[in-house]
Parts: structure tokens; sequence; C-alpha cells
């Protein structure tokens, strides 16, 4: 079992508390003159996304939590778990719809995620920066409108939507990006 | 632990701050020149290092012809054992501007290689060499009329969080520290110095020094090493004092022990402790012990982190700030 002094601490570090995992978000180094010092820190339970507090002695060591990311290719959905492929070893792992979680909205088979495993398993999964997707429904645009200044809502083909130019119509393809939810621009075919 | 990136040999500060680093410096030792305190400079290696279980020391080893067999040699934590001893000698009012070094120590406002500037008073008590440093500091931040003030340890947490740091047990230090919004402290075990610490860094300590100079003095004996001790209000109160402006630390100063005797059973303390924690037990600075013995005038001493200084003097948050060269970049 691997640990961690609090003198090792800074953001992205994962550490296990209580049985999770976590997160280092933010690491303050507190001391006073001539007294004890502390690591105040705001960490990230990986499992539920939810952010905490924590003060530790400095110097105190806390277990390692064995994290840490890594490439592999969406290839399906069976219904219930959603598959994917280590891109060297070619090993296939399952993750649950929990782990996927907003991930699912911009995924499309063969695309490469990057995905966070915890002690081996899939624990969440992270869409590439920017997907390119079919639009399946939107409203028929007004003509001549080019400027995008409203936008209208579209769904894309993996159901997620995003507001689009009026000018942008069914079937097209766009790029999004996943990290704002937010329409780049019409990719050509 | 830290990429290094090619933009990494450049400066941390800019060059307004390096330029008010030497202004600063020019302008202590053009005020220690008219109240004739003299510079002295002492060595930053020793065979000997601090014992406080809160200091962590750098070490080195020497390979000199005659010097016998390898063995550390510590970093100071700060210039005082040395200057001690020239005190000892009679040397009279001395000043000193150097590096001091600090292991573990890393974050907004603490950089393991730091500057200090540390003075000694012989004849003085810590309340008149109080008035020095307000003077001192008035003149280096260019504030010639801001208001400076004293308040006890005592008056700060009874005023402050309703409680007599003499006389509260840990548990009710906890409960108060959740009281007051800290959290995650589950699992946190503390004796009542470090609650008294924790509190004072995260409770109270942003609220000092607010467009002022605040000393906060008396402090409980248990936190202060090297300091007299003395009964006030039924209490013994160690003859310390600590300066914040801007809810920052920027001095801690002291009545100065002169027992030998003394000195040497808290020294011993400090390693019982140390071991207890499983922590290095450096070796005691005798030659500190034999300078004592011979006898120390009494005196009032200070130190002051000039880094720290400097980040009020320019408003900066980050000490990197002030820095040529953050150890990232050393």
């Amino acid at each position: 079992m691997a640990f961690y002094s609090t003198n090792e601490f800074k953001g992205g570090l994962k550490i296990m508390l209580d049985g999770d995992p976590y997160s280092i978000v933010e690491n303050e180094f507190v001391k006073p003159g001539k007294g004890q010092a502390f690591n105040r820190v705001r960490i990230r339970n990986l499992k539920t996304g939810r952010v905490i507090e924590k003060t530790f002695k400095s110097g105190d060591t806390v277990e390692a939590a064995d994290v840490h990311d890594t490439d592999m290719q969406y290839l399906y959905n069976d219904g219930e778990e959603w598959h994917f492929m280590h891109q060297e070893s070619f090993e296939q792992m399952t993750a649950t719809a929990a782990a996927v979680g907003e991930a699912a909205k911009w995924i499309k088979e063969n695309d490469i995620c990057k995905v966070t495993l915890w002690n081996g398993a899939p624990l969440s999964v992270e869409p590439p920066n920017f997907v390119v997707l079919k639009i399946t429904e939107t409203d028929p645009g007004v003509r001549g409108d080019t400027s995008g200044g409203g936008g209208k809502p579209a769904t894309l083909e993996t159901g997620a939507v995003v507001r689009v130019p009026l000018f942008v119509q069914t079937d097209e393809l766009i790029k999004v990006d996943t990290r704002t939810g937010e329409y780049v621009s019409r990719v050509k075919e | 632990m830290t990429e290094v990136s090619s933009a990494d040999w450049r400066p941390n500060a800019d060059l307004t701050a390096i330029r008010a680093r030497a202004e600063l410096y020019a302008e202590i030792r053009a005020f220690f020149r008219e109240s004739g305190v003299l510079e002295v400079e002492t060595p930053i290696l020793s065979r000997a290092a601090v014992t406080d279980p809160a200091l962590a020391s750098l070490s080195t080893q020497l390979d000199i012809a005659g010097f016998g067999p390898k063995r550390p040699l510590y970093l100071q934590t700060s210039p005082e054992f040395a200057m001690k001893r020239l005190l000892a000698a009679g040397i009279g009012p001395i000043y000193q501007i150097c590096k001091v070094f600090r292991d573990e120590e890393r974050g907004r406002r603490h950089h393991p290689e730091f500057s200090l500037l540390e003075w000694y008073r012989p004849g003085w008590d810590y309340g008149r060499l109080m008035d020095e440093v307000g003077a001192l500091v008035r003149l280096a931040l260019n504030r010639p009329t801001m208001p400076i003030e004293r308040l006890t340890y005592r008056d700060l947490f009874r005023d402050g969080l309703g409680l007599d740091p003499w006389h509260t047990e840990v548990d009710q230090l906890r409960r108060t520290a959740e009281r007051a919004g800290l959290r995650g402290l589950d699992g946190l075990d503390l004796d009542r110095d470090g609650w008294l610490d924790l509190l004072l860094t995260q409770c109270l300590e942003s609220r000092l020094g607010r467009g002022r100079l605040t000393f906060l003095c008396d402090y409980p004996p248990s936190q202060a090493a090297l300091s007299r001790v003395r009964t006030s209000g039924e209490v013994p109160v160690a003859e310390r004092f600590e300066l914040y402006i801007d809810g920052i630390e920027l001095a801690n100063g002291f009545g100065e022990l002169v027992d030998a005797r003394e000195q040497r059973a808290r020294f011993q303390a400090d390693l019982a402790l140390r071991r207890e924690q499983g922590r290095p037990e450096p070796p005691i600075d005798e030659s500190l012990l034999d300078a004592l013995e011979h006898g120390m005038p009494d005196c009032a001493g200070v130190a002051l982190g000039l880094d720290r200084l400097l980040m009020i003097a320019t408003g900066v948050e980050h000490i990197d700030a002030v820095l040529t060269f953050a150890i990232e970049r050393a």
C-alpha cells in the first residue's frame, strides 16, 4: 500500500479517505511562526464529484488511491453497460452508467475517451474535448438570417441538445465543445 | 516533482520588486547605523541545530582535511544561537541580514530559503524592542503615522472566540474550531497548543494588523522555547511578541532567556518530544549553553521576515513575487 506525506500534496494528487478515492483540488500550507503546521485541502470525491474540505497536520501520511487515467476507445453500449477497449493492450472493460455520467451525452462508437481507473475498474469517463455529431432534429431556420444571433435548440444523434445558429439544418454535422456544451462550427462531410 | 518549462530561466520577481529589496536593505542599514547597532555576520552552517519540534533543519556534509569524519552540518533556521554567543562575548547591540533555511515549508507565505533580519538589544525589555520594531517597519513601509497597537494573546482569544487559552481543554478547543466553520477536522489529533495554533491561524490571524501594526504579545509559556516567563494576571506568560500587518505574521520577538540550566532543560524537552514523534534528534548547541553559562546580558531580540515585509510593501499575495528565483527555478 502506498502512502503520501502532506509534503507531497499538490493539485491532482489522488488519495484515499474513508474508503473513497479523492483528488486534491487545492492545497494550502498554513504555519504559525513557531508552532504546528497544517495542510488545509479541498478535495473532490471521485465517485460523487462532491468537493469537501479537510485539515491535516503537516507531516501526516495518507493512503494513496490507485487511480490513473488511460485513453480508451468507446466500443458500444449493450443497454446496461458501456464497453471500452484499451488502445494498446486491446483489453476490454465495462463502465457503469454512473461512471460514464455526463460523457454519455457526447460519445459515439470509436471515440477515444479519457477513462479514470480506480483499482483497475473504470471510475469516470471524460469525452474528447471536441466531438462531431449529426443533428437529428431542429426547427428549419428563418431564411436569410446568417447572423446566428438568437440561435435555436438542436437535438444530436446522441440525444444531447445544444443551441445552434439558425442557418444550421437537420442532418448536418456540427462540432461541439464538450467542456462547455457549446456549438463550435459546421463540419463538411 | 514540478515540471520545468523553458520559461523557467526567468526571474519570479519583476524588476520593481528586485529594486524594492535593494532599497529596503539600504534603509535598514541606515536605520541601525543611526541608532548604533552593529551589523554582524555569523556562519550559515553549524554542527548543532535547533531542537524546536516545529522546525526542520536542512543539512549538508563537509569534506576537508583535518575536520575529522564526515558528519552532518546543519543550515541555520535562524542566526539566533551564533548571535547570542556574540552577545555573551560582550559585543553590544547587533543586527544581521541573512538567509535562513527551513525544510518542509512551502506555500503562499513560506519558502524553504528566506531572508531574516534579526537583532538584539542588551539591557532592553521586549516592550521597548516592540517600539523599535514599530519605528523600523513604519519607515520601511514609508507610512510614518501608521497606527500601532498591542494585544495580548489571552485577550485576542477571549474577545475573538470567548475562551481563555490558559484554561480551555482540548475537546472544547475542537468544538470551538468546528463552530467557527472549520471543516474536515475529524481524525485530526492535536494537543492544546496545536488547537490554539489552528484557531489562531484560521480564525483570528486574518483580522490582525488591518491598516495598523498589531503586536500580539504574552504567549502561553509552552509556545516560547527561548523566552523569559513572568506572571501576569495569575497566569504565567512568555515574554514573546509577534507583529502582524494585514493578517500576515511578520516578526517574532522575545525577552530572551539567559539561564543556561533552564535552556538546557528546554532543549532536552524538545528532543524528548521529537523522539516521541519519530523526528530527527539533532545535537544540542553546547557552544550556546557554554556562552549562557559564561553569562549573557539580559536582552530582547527579534527576527523579522524580510520577504514578507517586501510582500506588504509591494502589495503582492505570493512570496514568489518578491524572490528572484523561487525554489522550483533555483
